[in-house]
């Protein structure tokens, strides 16, 4: 017993010391994701969370707080303190989309993070419902170009994946249809079931059962290579369709601040987290795509975020001032 | 025929022990956290989904069903016994049912709405199993339009909520209408009313404001009273409802058990309607309708039916679209992704053992309720003779972290004190919380479904009475309005009243 309390005063001493980080981490961690439990991030986030706990040694314990198309969750994890023990797992929207979408936005993204890295991307899929005559992408554009505002395009609210993505491609297709709000996901899908509204764009994960079931069209992927969740669907280059590849990407962050020891062993668990064979199955299941070599660690994130801001930034600013008119 | 195999397959799965298991551990967790005020099922099911890890899909989504209708369960005795509705489907429970235990029929009401609850429950299911495929084309009869028409049907249902005044239950209505617009709006992204605080971007949130309005401002109302203490310490009464009180409230259980059913198939969360919808029917057609809010036992057995049927018919649409109707079923949809299962209209034909195991460990599962709770009916009715020095504080201390813990917000549990003065004050001056909880949650679906709708219709107001079936339910909305409103009627209703 006296010998475990030395054991214990002597690791505590330690702790105090500089060598804290090699320590690190000494107490379960806290991931905050932003959106509410059971959503595409959600799922995201715990199936990494798992086995980086694994390696870390401690229990990375999922905190959802939602609000705000994510920006709440990370404003508060903006404001955590940076010592490894608070990170978050951000996505396309809240480090890419908010700055345009949110004026009163208390971060930015680019500044107020030590990114950890890319945890997994989900396509983009443009399904529509199956009263449309078209049967292809190029029919669908047609089409879509023919109907102008006659044409229903849902999507899942202001600040959503299906929202931004959405804006992107009618500022692409140069097509102005009206634009049906709903508050997720779930609802959308159901009135394009019953051909109330007549396309949408949202992430894979949310459509990959309507799609296999025959229940609405899809078009295209917006991706580089075919899924292999989806292998018959075309991808938007191959079906005629340029300049339109969007991910909703997954990536963990922690404050900024955070010792960048922190950030490397972080960044090492969850590389390890992607290579393990459990979670690369079910990340695979749910058609998300696995970040591999360069793709992955601090670096690569904190471009794509720079990247994803300024390609965000204008053409949302430009949807939301023509809505005010 | 092909759904008893079906059944008997999957009662084969649902009765292997591990699955017995797990959903006996779902129902007692659901159970305690729905008893407990403000701990949701959703905030138990996030927390628990990393633990159903290592178990195969069926096993764990029985577990997570369990807790799911164990928490309805559970909710209707808080409701009952503490006055506080946990979640929208318990407001109208509150209303009878504390009465009930008020008078020292605690015992009664508790043992009513769980053989009620147990009686909805299997009907549902066999319901679910006989009809669920058909039923999704039901479903997808009801577009924006269907909706906000069945929502205007319900708001009407609430004039018939009030104890007192008919114009100060419509002015709660309108109150909690206007509380249902804070937040972003659907179309532009702007913030409405929300002064600058983040919290509110989204709206406030149902469990700060019936736990303040109901639970709290119960309390402080209470502390002001001290003889009010005696009326609830008193006599615990008997604990089972008698053969008379049985047979008294056995229609009202069959009508809440078919309201319920029908209503929670919609996606869309039409379930919330379900327990309003029964309480306004039973009040309409009993003989003497004054004794509602007094402590009536069809009160509680129609909308305690309502509310389990709707809760287990919540189930059609995702089972069979892969669609969501609620938060609890957008958490099921993330435990089934999680463990490999993608949720579409496919889940039946490619998981079969999977779709038919749940239907058949719901039924197990309402069985296991039953045998929970009655025998714990004495102990809970005990907890009444707890004195108030040491009850109201537990109460405050789990509200608090129940409603923490919703979304990790302290600024979630400020709000729960600002409301529980406000519903104070509401006491004090004789408005009724209920009605204006109905058009809060009412409100937010009827903007939005109203303004869906009228996108669609690119402005046009005529496409609510040229769709047949929202036609129909805004003239049953104006029949039932007229009648209210016919002074002959409305004389009879105002004596009953003075009594």
């Amino acid at each position: 017993m006296k010998k475990l309390l030395v054991a214990v005063a002597g690791l505590t001493a330690i702790f105090a010391g500089p060598a804290f980080a090699q320590k690190y981490p000494t107490k379960p961690i806290t991931m905050i994701v932003p959106f509410a439990a059971g959503g595409p991030t959600d799922i995201v986030a715990r199936i990494v969370a798992e086995p980086m706990s694994r390696s870390l040694g401690q229990q990375i314990v999922v905190e959802n707080v939602a609000g705000a198309g994510g920006t709440t969750g990370i404003t508060r994890g903006a404001g955590g303190t940076p010592d490894g023990y608070t990170i978050m797992m951000g996505h396309m929207g809240t480090h890419g989309a908010a700055p345009a979408l949110y004026p009163n936005l208390r971060y930015n993204p680019t500044a107020d993070f030590a990114p950890i890295g890319v945890a997994a991307g989900t396509p983009i899929i443009i399904v529509g419902s199956k009263k449309l005559p078209a049967d292809d992408l190029k029919g669908f554009i047609a089409w879509a170009k023919k109907q102008g505002d006659k044409a229903n395009h849902a999507h899942a609210g202001v600040g959503s994946v299906s929202h931004s993505t959405g804006i992107l491609l009618n500022s692409i297709l140069g097509t102005k249809p009206t634009f049906i709000p709903y508050t997720g996901t779930g609802p959308a899908l159901n009135d394009m079931l019953s051909g109330q509204v007549d396309y949408m764009t949202d992430q894979i994960v949310n459509l990959v059962g309507q799609i296999n079931a025959g229940t609405v069209k899809a078009f295209a992927i917006a991706t580089p290579k075919r899924s292999p969740a989806l292998p018959n669907l075309p991808t938007t280059k191959e079906a005629g369709l340029d300049g339109y590849e969007v991910s909703a990407w997954n990536a963990v962050f922690a404050p900024k601040g955070t010792p960048q020891a922190i950030v490397d062993r972080l960044s090492d668990a969850l590389s390890k987290a992607l290579d393990d064979a459990n979670a690369r199955k079910r990340l695979d299941d749910l058609g998300a795509v696995i970040p591999e070599g360069a793709e992955r660690g601090s670096a690569a994130l904190q471009k794509l975020v720079v990247s994803e801001v300024a390609r965000w930034t204008p053409v949302l600013k430009d949807a939301m001032a023509a809505q005010k008119k | 025929m092909d759904i008893f195999s079906n059944l008997a397959m999957g009662f084969g799965v649902a009765f292997t022990l591990q699955n017995i298991f797990l959903c006996f551990l779902g129902c007692m967790i659901g159970t305690l956290v729905g008893v407990l005020p403000g701990v949701g099922p959703v905030a138990t099911i996030a927390m628990l989904l990393p633990i159903t890890f290592g178990l195969d899909p069926t096993g764990a989504l029985i577990m997570l069903a369990g807790i799911y209708y164990g928490a309805q369960y559970g909710g209707s005795t808080t409701a009952i016994l503490v006055n506080i509705p946990g979640e929208a489907t318990a407001v109208v429970t509150v209303l009878d049912g504390h009465q009930m235990a008020k008078q020292g029929r605690a015992g009664v009401a508790l043992g009513i709405s769980a053989i009620g609850s147990f009686f909805a429950g299997c009907v549902a299911t066999l319901f679910i199993a006989a009809m669920g495929a058909p039923l999704t084309k039901f479903a997808q009869l009801f577009g924006p339009a269907e909706y906000f028409s069945l929502m205007v049907m319900g708001l009407v249902f609430s004039t018939v909520l009030a104890r007192g005044s008919i114009l100060k239950a419509l002015l709660m209505v309108f109150l909690g209408l206007l509380l249902a617009t804070v937040g972003t709006d659907l179309e532009t992204g702007q913030e409405r009313v929300t002064l600058g605080i983040q919290q509110l971007s989204d709206g406030i949130d149902f469990a700060p404001l019936a736990m303040g309005i109901f639970g709290f401002a119960e309390i402080i109302r209470n502390l002001e009273e001290p003889e009010a203490r005696d009326v609830v310490r008193g006599k615990i009464g008997k604990l089972l409802p008698s053969l008379a009180e049985i047979r008294q409230s056995f229609p009202s259980i069959l009508r809440g058990t078919a309201i319920g059913g029908i209503l929670g198939i919609l996606p869309g969360n039409g379930a919330v309607l379900g327990p309003f919808a029964s309480y306004a029917v039973e009040k309409k057609i009993a003989k003497d309708p004054s004794r509602f809010g007094k402590g009536a036992i069809e009160g509680v057995a129609g909308p305690e039916s309502a509310n389990n049927a709707g809760a287990q018919t919540a189930f059609i649409p995702l089972l069979t679209l892969g669609i969501p109707p609620n938060a609890v079923m957008a958490l099921m949809v993330g435990a089934m992704t999680i463990h490999g299962i993608i949720p579409g209209p496919q889940v039946m034909t490619k998981n079969p053992e999977l779709f038919w195991g749940m239907i058949a460990s719901m039924w197990i599962g309402n069985a296991m309720l039953v045998i929970i709770n009655l025998p714990l009916v004495g102990m809970w009715v005990k907890l009444l003779k707890v004195p108030y020095r040491l009850m109201f504080p537990a109460i405050l201390i789990f509200c608090a972290i129940g409603i923490y813990s919703i979304n990790n917000s302290v600024e979630d549990v400020y709000f729960t004190a600002f409301f529980a003065l406000v519903g104070y004050i509401m006491i004090k001056l004789g408005y009724e919380p209920a009605p204006m909880l109905l058009g809060f949650v009412l409100g937010k679906l009827m903007e939005e479904k109203l303004r869906q709708a009228l996108i669609l219709s690119r402005g046009s107001f005529t496409t609510f009475v040229e769709r047949p079936v929202s036609g129909t339910l805004l003239a049953v909305a104006l029949i039932m309005l007229v009648i209210a409103f016919l002074p002959a009627m409305n004389k009879k209703r105002e004596q009953a009243f003075q009594e």
